[in-house]
């Protein structure tokens, strides 16, 4: 027989307080993100969550070649501490909790952001917030690392040993399972690979400290950045799963008496892979019922949350779409009743039964990665264990095994009005930032003391080079000295060298089947009549990182027949062009996400000409609104592909028919 | 479009056209030529004949100057990173460079994936490197069949041509019969390369490198090992060379004096002449089989009759003529 409920555990005797509201925004410049971020607040937002671009989030200055496209594109462009003075600019520091969304170069941000408090009169000590600094995931799936692997762990290690020092209440590392389920995890890779990426930081700072003694506190303010996706019962039981593991990892690996220090604390931001370009409208039931995952259970809820918009498959979102994600959280938050009652899975057999499934698979997956030398060394295992489980993935989507509303199922729609205005329903960014940006910082750099620079700049190299020092107090310092963002980098890497990071595509395989089959026979037969294979060059231009599209092209039409280059992300146009050159390749593939496609995909074309080979057809994917897809057909571009040509096997069939057209061997088919 | 674009059919001087380039030492030339190489159509079989004619040493009067260089190991022992490393000391001393990847094609479809693992970082915009992948089709374990051609060809116009290879114990024998010396790239902690020298599964390189020289102990141990082995087969003079290519670098300079050190003391001549005939007699056989051999009196007597062949033939016509003796010995009396 069941026990009687006692009605009077059903309810809290207070209510919660919400988790931290937050929305994940920047863009332009410092003074124009600043304002976005008041305006925000005074919506009830009650953090701040930085979105910087990529040159800033890989180390580059705005004037920098391999910026071009890229300033203030996905994020706000921060290039020295005056910009940082302007991105924060009376907003009192000593009240707000940041959330920076920074890895490679996260002691650079943070030591912008210490130098910026300082000025406002707030110490260091008083500041809260979380630099996400979580480069193993970069390396896996979103692709703004900067150093090699060695030096990496250890910059983690030293703003980590620091923080817990000097700013208590900082959380240093968000390690991030978000960006694996992105990268096409699945729950228990997420679970698994974001546990041995901690075990891997807390190994390094346990040997940075060389004692035991401060573990616990370091322990306590390590945090997680996780992912939710639409599936969202098996989502919360995720969650409820990294709870168990952390606080098992932290008593029984690292000695952690305090169970306090043990708990598990994260931030989501849920899941972008699932959004949808097709009936884009439909995605804002998908972001709330992404937001129940975190914040049903009370055992296992986020301490902080940001949603994202509904139009993100489409471009960058305008204030308004982030200001309708903001409303949804107030409305869980506020008008609901989920924070009135204590944990409500308790006592479930089928919550229990699915933590203990996750938990099970997710150990044995743990002591796989462990047995490959840990997390560090099992880099290249782990990519290629997410490539191929997204792979899958996308074949489920396509044989519509897998139902995605409005996408491969119920797609018959009426006209949007969402997206009807002159604007396609997104924010584009004013293209005359990059150019104020570069004159921005070059003003800067002849106006600062440049002996205090060069010093600054020579201690730091210093400080690199000497394993036994912790890299922010100099990293503070060239801060102070006005040091630029590229400066630093370029300082680092002088010292540490640079690091590509695998792709994972080798090791993922398979047979044509299916549509495959037909485009399979397209190839051999194309390839015979040009007398070599089609080989297809799959690039990424631009400092963009997210490579999971590219990743799926290039599997796929490897499955298809052709042979495939893909070297991977962060090229410039001219390399692009030369290894298209001297490839000998039938056709280029570019993909571009972070919006700078308008001034990269001409600069191939370019490229491409001035090498000689502007014959060779280039098609391009990414998110791309319609009108930039016009231009660049205009361009010369043979085909653009979006997110709503979400069936590979199609559009690589297109490519085959696109090569046997331009080279005049489509004839060859038999009749 | 271009001569040597991707997909047209070679003209009927493309070959000769390509030779005389490269014997100016055009670098330019290089993508077309593999263009050509790679293409198995029957016209640019001609072709490709042709270029090998023009660069041969009878037309040139002497050997190719390059220094072809074979690198083969185990899959992710770092070559590629290596690879890197090297390209860089090479055109530190102004030596021009090609680099041909050879990566396994899938067997289920075909198709293959270049370039992952060949990542070679280089200077943006030096036009002395050259970097071709190529896929090594159906042939296994082996070189793909344009690299021969490949590198025969751009010897004469690079410094240094490097053909790179995956793989232990099956392709050193082929990239021999090409490069002027062969390094073998291994890990520390692998024993497989321990067992498949002492066996003879695996010649015995030129030069053996050890990468990951950072990683300490578990090096200095895997150098030992290797250095027992080679004392044991009575090959004491095999340098082992130990690398890092993690920053800073170490032992590459030592590598590449290892590899000029045995370029110079080589017999030039003798040996690539050895290995032109090794590669007409291995093309004839895939091409005609057994039952072509036995034609030529077989494998050993065909072998002694390519010795009477003028010294300065190149691989294709050194095939042709043994393709004219097979037909002309087709004798009632044989």
């Amino acid at each position: 027989m069941l026990p009687m409920p006692d009605p009077s555990s059903a309810r809290l005797p207070e209510r919660d307080r919400p988790w931290l509201i937050r929305t994940y925004a920047g863009h332009s410049d410092a003074q124009r993100s600043n304002e976005l971020y008041r305006r925000n607040l005074a919506k009830g937002q009650t953090g701040l969550s930085v979105a910087f671009d990529l040159p800033t989030q890989t180390g580059y200055d705005p004037d920098d070649e391999l910026a071009v496209g890229e300033v203030g594109k996905v994020g706000v462009s921060i290039a020295h501490v005056g910009d940082m003075r302007a991105l924060l600019d009376g907003i009192p520091l000593d009240q707000m909790n940041t959330s920076m969304t920074i890895n490679a170069t996260a002691a650079w941000l943070l030591g912008l952001y210490i130098v910026a408090a300082e000025e406002q009169g707030v110490a260091e000590s008083q500041l809260q917030g979380t630099t996400q600094n979580d480069i193993l995931k970069e390396y896996l799936s979103r692709g703004t690392y900067s150093f090699p692997p060695g030096p990496s762990m250890r910059l983690i290690a030293d703003t980590i040993v620091y923080t817990v020092t000097h700013v208590p209440r900082w959380n240093p590392i968000n390690i991030c399972s978000y960006h694996l389920q992105e990268a096409g995890a699945t729950p228990v890779q997420e679970i698994a690979y974001a546990i041995s990426n901690a075990i891997a930081v807390l190994d390094a700072v346990r040997e940075r400290l060389g004692a035991d003694a401060l573990m616990g506190d370091v322990f306590g303010r390590i945090s997680f950045f996780v992912n939710a996706g639409v599936r969202f019962i098996e989502e919360h039981a995720k969650l409820r799963a990294m709870s168990q593991l952390w606080d098992e990892l932290g008593a029984e690996r690292y000695g952690v008496t305090d169970a306090r220090q043990r708990r598990f604390r994260y931030g989501v931001q849920v899941n972008s892979l699932g959004l949808t370009e097709a009936q884009p409208e439909n995605n804002v039931y998908r972001i709330a019922l992404e937001a129940l995952a975190v914040t049903l259970g009370r055992n296992a809820r986020a301490r902080a949350l940001q949603l994202p918009a509904w139009n993100e498959a489409l471009g960058l979102p305008r204030p308004w779409d982030q200001q309708w994600s903001l409303r949804l959280q107030q409305i869980l938050a506020f008008e609901t009743d989920v924070l009135e009652y204590p944990d409500i899975f308790e006592g479930s057999h089928v919550m229990e039964g699915l933590v203990a499934e996750l938990v099970q698979g997710a150990r044995a997956e743990i002591a796989r990665v462990a047995e490959l030398g840990g997390a560090v060394e099992a880099v290249n295992y782990m990519k290629a264990a997410l490539v191929q489980s997204h792979r899958e993935r996308w074949s489920r989507i396509e044989s519509g095994e897998q139902t995605i509303v409005g996408m491969n199922r119920f797609e018959t729609t009426e006209p949007s009005p969402l997206t009807a205005g002159a604007d396609g329903g997104i924010l584009v960014v004013d293209p005359e930032v990059e150019a104020r940006q570069r004159a921005a910082v070059e003003r800067w750099r002849s106006a600062r003391d440049a002996d205090a620079v060069d010093a600054a700049l020579r201690a730091l190299a210093a400080a690199a080079d000497d394993p036994e020092q912790n890299i922010m107090p100099a990293t503070i310092a060239a801060a102070r000295a006005g040091v630029t963002t590229g400066e630093w980098s370029q300082t680092l890497r002088s010292v540490f060298g640079s690091y590509r990071g695998p792709t994972g595509v080798g090791e993922a395989s398979g047979t044509p089947s299916g549509d495959l089959v037909k485009v399979h026979d397209d190839v051999e037969r194309i390839s015979e009549a040009l007398g070599r294979r089609i080989k297809f060059l799959v690039g990424k231009p631009g400092l963009d990182g997210h490579s999971n599209g590219a990743e799926q092209l290039a599997v796929r039409a490897r499955d298809a027949g052709m042979d495939v280059v893909y070297e991977g992300i962060r090229l410039t146009p001219g390399e692009i062009a030369a290894s298209a050159v001297q490839e000998g390749v039938h056709v280029v593939g570019l993909s571009i996400l972070s919006g700078s496609h308008a001034q990269l995909i001409p600069a191939v074309l370019a490229a491409l000409r001035e090498a000689g080979a502007g014959e060779i057809p280039v098609v391009v994917g990414g998110i791309i609104p319609e009108l930039d897809a016009q231009a660049l057909l205009q361009a010369g571009v043979a085909a653009v592909y979006t997110p709503k040509d979400w069936d590979l096997n199609r559009t690589i069939a297109d490519i085959v028919a696109l090569v046997g057209d331009r080279y005049g061997v489509a004839a060859a088919a038999p009749a | 479009m271009t001569a040597g674009a991707p997909g047209v059919s070679p003209s009927d001087t493309a070959g000769r056209d390509l030779g005389r380039r490269l014997a100016a030492r055009d670098l330019t030339a290089a993508a077309a030529v593999l263009n050509l190489v790679e293409n198995r159509s029957r016209a640019a079989a001609e072709q490709t004949a042709a270029l090998l004619e023009a660069v041969s040493v009878a037309a040139l009067g002497h050997e190719a100057p390059a220094q072809i260089v074979g690198i083969t190991g185990p899959p992710g022992v770092g070559k590629s990173s290596l690879l890197s490393r090297l390209v860089a000391c090479w055109r530190a001393s102004n030596r021009s460079v090609a680099v041909l990847a050879v990566d396994p094609s899938s067997r289920r479809s075909g198709g293959s994936l270049l370039g992952d693992r060949a990542r070679i970082d280089r200077e943006p915009g030096d036009r002395q490197v050259f970097i071709r992948s190529t896929a090594a089709g159906d042939k296994l374990g082996g070189l793909a069949p344009a690299t021969r051609a490949a590198a025969t060809a751009l010897s004469v116009a690079f410094d240094i041509v490097v053909i790179e290879t995956v793989g232990v114990g099956q392709s050193e024998t082929e990239i021999a019969d090409v490069a002027d010396e062969v390094a073998v790239v291994v890990q520390p902690g692998s024993g497989d390369v321990l067992q498949f020298l002492k066996s003879g599964i695996m010649e015995i390189p030129d030069v053996l490198v050890v990468t990951k020289s950072d990683l300490g102990a578990i090096a200095h141990r895997a150098l030992a090992d290797l250095r027992a082995a080679l004392r044991s087969l009575g090959a004491d003079s095999v340098p082992v060379v130990a690398v890092s290519s993690v920053s800073p670098p170490t032992g590459i300079d030592e590598l590449v004096d290892a590899l000029d050190q045995r370029h110079r003391a080589l017999d030039l001549p003798t040996h690539r002449l050895r290995g032109r005939r090794a590669a007409a007699l291995a093309q004839f056989t895939v091409e005609h089989g057994e039952r072509g051999l036995r034609g030529l009196g077989g494998r050993r007597a065909a072998s002694h009759w390519l010795q009477t062949q003028p010294a300065g033939l190149d691989a294709p016509a050194l095939v042709a003529r043994l393709e004219s003796r097979a037909q002309s010995s087709r004798g009632p009396d044989r």
